[in-house]
C-alpha cells in the first residue's frame, strides 16, 4: 500500500518566556510514523501531548525544529497545492477540519462552501450534493451563528470533503456531541474512507478510536508509546490471558486459558449455566493509563 | 498569486460585510453625513463644501483603516483565516482581495464626496486619485494592525486611538500650533489639505514627498508586522 505520510525524527521546540530568561520547551521529541493510503489513522494523547504541533507539521503550518515530513511523498505545503480536477472538477489534496470549525457565522451554509467550491474550483451542484450529504439541505440557508454544535460539525466536515480530498485531517471531529450524532460523523469518515481518502484523526475518545481507526497511535509527553491497530495493542498488553463468565444466576468467574480450565468452561456450558463469556484484555485507556501513568482528558 | 483565489475572497467580503453592520456603518457613516450636512446647515461666512473637506479627510483616516482591521482581526480570532490559508489561499492573495474590496467600497465613498462638493472634470479626477492614494496607505496600516492583533479586542484597542489621530488630526490642527507641526507630517493632513474645495488642486513637491514617506512608512511597518506575526502561518 503507498504511504500516505510519512514522519521521521520530527521534533519541535518552543521558545517560551520565563521571568527575565527564555525557556526552552521540547513538545515533540522524535516522531516516526507512516500511515497508508485509505486508511483511518487515529493519533491519541492527552491534552498537551503534542497532537495539534504534529497536524500543524504535517499541514505544513510549523516548520519542525528536526526530522522531515512528508505528504504523499512530498513536503506538505507542496501537497496542500490543487491537484487539479478529479471527475470534472477542481479536486485538492487535503481536506481539513479543526476544532473550532472556522466558519463565516453571519454566511448561510450554501455561501460558506460556495467560498470554498470558488477557490477549489468545485462546482455549484457539488455544494448542493455536499449539503445534502451530511444532511444539511433544510438548513442550507441558516448562518452559521445559528446552527448547533452538531450541524456546525456536519457544515465543517462538509467543506473539508468538498473537493473530495485524498487526505482527511479531522481534529477531535466528536468532541462535545452527543452519542447520535457522533455516529453521524462516524459515518461520514467512513463513507469518506470507502471513497479512498485517507483519513487522519485526533481524538481523546478511546472508544471511538478503537470502532473507527485501523491503526492508532498513543502520544505521550511528545513520544510514542504504542502504535498498532486497536485490538493488536489490547492484546499485547493482555498480561493475564483470561475470560470472564457470567452466570445467569447474577454471578461471576474470571477463567485462565489452560487446558484444565477449558474443561471447566465446556462443563459450565453444558449445564447450561453461562449467560455471557468476555474476553479481559485492556482498553485502550487501560493500555495508556498502564505506559503512561496517566488518563488521557 | 491566483486570481481565482483573489475573486472568491473578495466575493466572500462582499457577502460578509452586507451581514456586517459594524463594517458596513465605516462605509457609509461619512458619506450619508457630508449628504444630510451639505444640504441642511448653511452658516453665513461658513466656507463652500465645508462639510466635503472635513469629512472626505476624516473618511480616509478612519474607514479603510477600521475595515481592515476589524475583517483581519476576526477571520484570525474565528479560525475562518486559518480555513483559507489550509485551502491554498495564499496570505499575499488573501490580503489582495479584501483590500481590493475595501478599496473599492471606500472610492465609491469617495464618489459621494465627489458629488457633494461639485468636483468636476480634472478636479474630480484629481480629488479621486489623491482620496485613492490616502485609502490606500490607511488600509495598509489597517492590514498591519490586524495582521499583528491576536483578536478583535485587541486589535480595537490600538486601532481606535490610531484612527482617532489620524481623522481628526487635520481638523485639530487648525487649532494648536504644535499639533499643526505634527499634523504637517502626516498623510491625512496632506488629503485634507489636498481635497480642500479651497484647494487649487495640483500637489506640490512637498506634498508629494510626505505623501510617498507615508507610503513607505506603512509599508515597512506592514512587512513588520507581517513577519513578526508569521501570518501565513496562522
Amino acid at each position: 500500500m503507498e504511504t500516505a505520510i510519512e514522519l521521521s525524527g520530527i521534533r519541535h521546540k518552543f521558545v517560551q518566556k520565563k521571568g527575565k530568561g527564555y525557556e526552552e520547551n521540547e513538545v515533540l521529541k522524535g516522531i516516526d510514523l507512516k500511515v497508508s493510503t485509505g486508511e483511518i489513522f487515529g493519533l491519541l494523547g492527552p491534552s498537551g501531548a503534542g497532537k495539534t504541533t504534529l497536524i500543524k507539521i504535517m499541514t505544513g503550518r510549523l516548520k519542525p525544529s528536526g526530522g522531515q515530513a512528508l505528504l504523499f511523498g512530498k513536503k506538505p505545503r507542496e501537497s496542500l497545492k490543487n491537484a487539479g480536477g478529479r471527475e470534472g472538477e477542481g479536486g485538492k489534496q487535503t481536506g481539513m477540519m479543526m476544532d473550532d470549525f472556522g466558519l463565516y457565522e453571519r454566511l448561510s451554509c450554501t455561501d460558506n462552501l460556495t467560498v470554498f467550491a470558488d477557490i477549489y474550483g468545485v462546482s455549484r451542484k457539488r455544494v448542493e450534493e455536499v449539503l445534502e450529504e451530511v444532511r444539511l439541505q433544510d438548513a442550507k440557508k441558516r448562518p452559521a451563528a445559528e446552527l448547533s454544535k452538531g450541524m456546525r460539525t456536519r457544515l465543517s466536515l462538509a467543506r473539508a470533503v468538498l473537493a473530495r480530498p485524498r487526505f482527511l485531517f479531522l481534529d477531535e471531529p466528536t468532541t462535545g456531541l452527543d452519542p447520535g450524532t457522533a455516529a453521524e460523523i462516524h459515518q461520514m469518515i467512513r463513507k469518506e474512507q470507502r471513497r479512498g481518502a485517507t483519513v487522519f484523526l485526533t481524538t481523546h475518545n478511546m472508544e471511538e478510536a478503537a470502532k473507527l481507526c485501523d491503526h492508532v497511535a498513543l502520544l505521550n509527553e511528545g513520544t510514542i508509546v504504542e502504535y498498532g491497530k486497536p485490538e493488536e495493542i489490547c492484546r499485547r498488553h493482555n498480561y493475564d490471558h483470561k475470560i470472564k463468565i457470567r452466570f445467569y444466576n447474577g454471578e461471576s468467574e474470571e477463567i485462565g486459558s489452560s487446558a484444565e480450565e477449558a474443561d471447566k468452561i465446556a462443563d459450565y456450558f453444558r449445564r447450561g449455566m453461562v449467560e455471557t463469556i468476555h474476553s479481559t484484555e485492556p482498553d485502550l485507556e487501560t493500555v495508556f493509563m498502564e505506559l503512561t501513568g496517566r488518563g488521557l482528558v | 498569486m491566483s486570481f481565482v483565489h483573489i475573486k472568491a475572497v473578495f466575493q466572500k467580503q462582499i457577502k460578509e460585510t452586507l451581514k456586517n453592520k459594524e463594517v458596513l456603518v465605516q462605509f457609509m457613516m461619512f458619506p450619508l453625513l457630508t449628504v444630510i450636512m451639505e444640504n441642511l446647515i448653511h452658516i453665513e461666512g461658513m466656507p463652500e463644501h465645508y462639510f466635503t473637506g472635513l469629512f472626505s479627510s476624516m473618511y480616509v483616516g478612519m474607514a479603510p483603516l477600521v475595515a481592515m482591521v476589524s475583517i483581519l482581526a476576526e477571520e484570525k480570532e474565528k479560525g475562518t483565516l486559518r480555513a483559507l490559508l489550509m485551502a491554498d489561499v495564499k496570505a499575499a492573495e488573501y490580503l489582495a482581495g479584501v483590500g481590493s474590496y475595501v478599496w473599492l467600497v471606500c472610492m465609491f465613498g469617495s464618489c459621494v464626496f465627489m458629488v457633494t462638493g461639485e468636483y468636476e472634470g480634472k478636479e474630480a479626477l484629481f480629488f479621486l486619485g489623491i482620496m485613492g492614494v490616502g485609502i490606500l496607505i490607511s488600509l495598509v496600516f489597517g492590514a498591519a494592525i490586524g495582521v499583528s492583533s491576536r483578536n478583535q479586542m485587541g486589535a480595537t484597542a490600538i486601532s481606535v486611538p490610531v484612527m482617532l489621530a489620524l481623522s481628526f488630526l487635520p481638523m485639530l490642527s487648525a487649532f494648536n500650533e504644535t499639533l499643526g507641526k505634527v499634523a504637517k507630517v502626516v498623510y491625512t493632513q496632506q488629503v485634507s489639505l489636498l481635497v480642500s474645495p479651497a484647494s487649487d488642486h495640483t500637489a506640490g513637491f512637498g506634498n508629494i514627498s510626505i505623501i510617498l514617506a507615508n507610503v513607505l512608512l506603512v509599508m515597512a511597518l506592514f512587512g513588520y508586522a507581517y513577519k513578526k506575526a508569521a501570518f501565513d502561518e496562522k
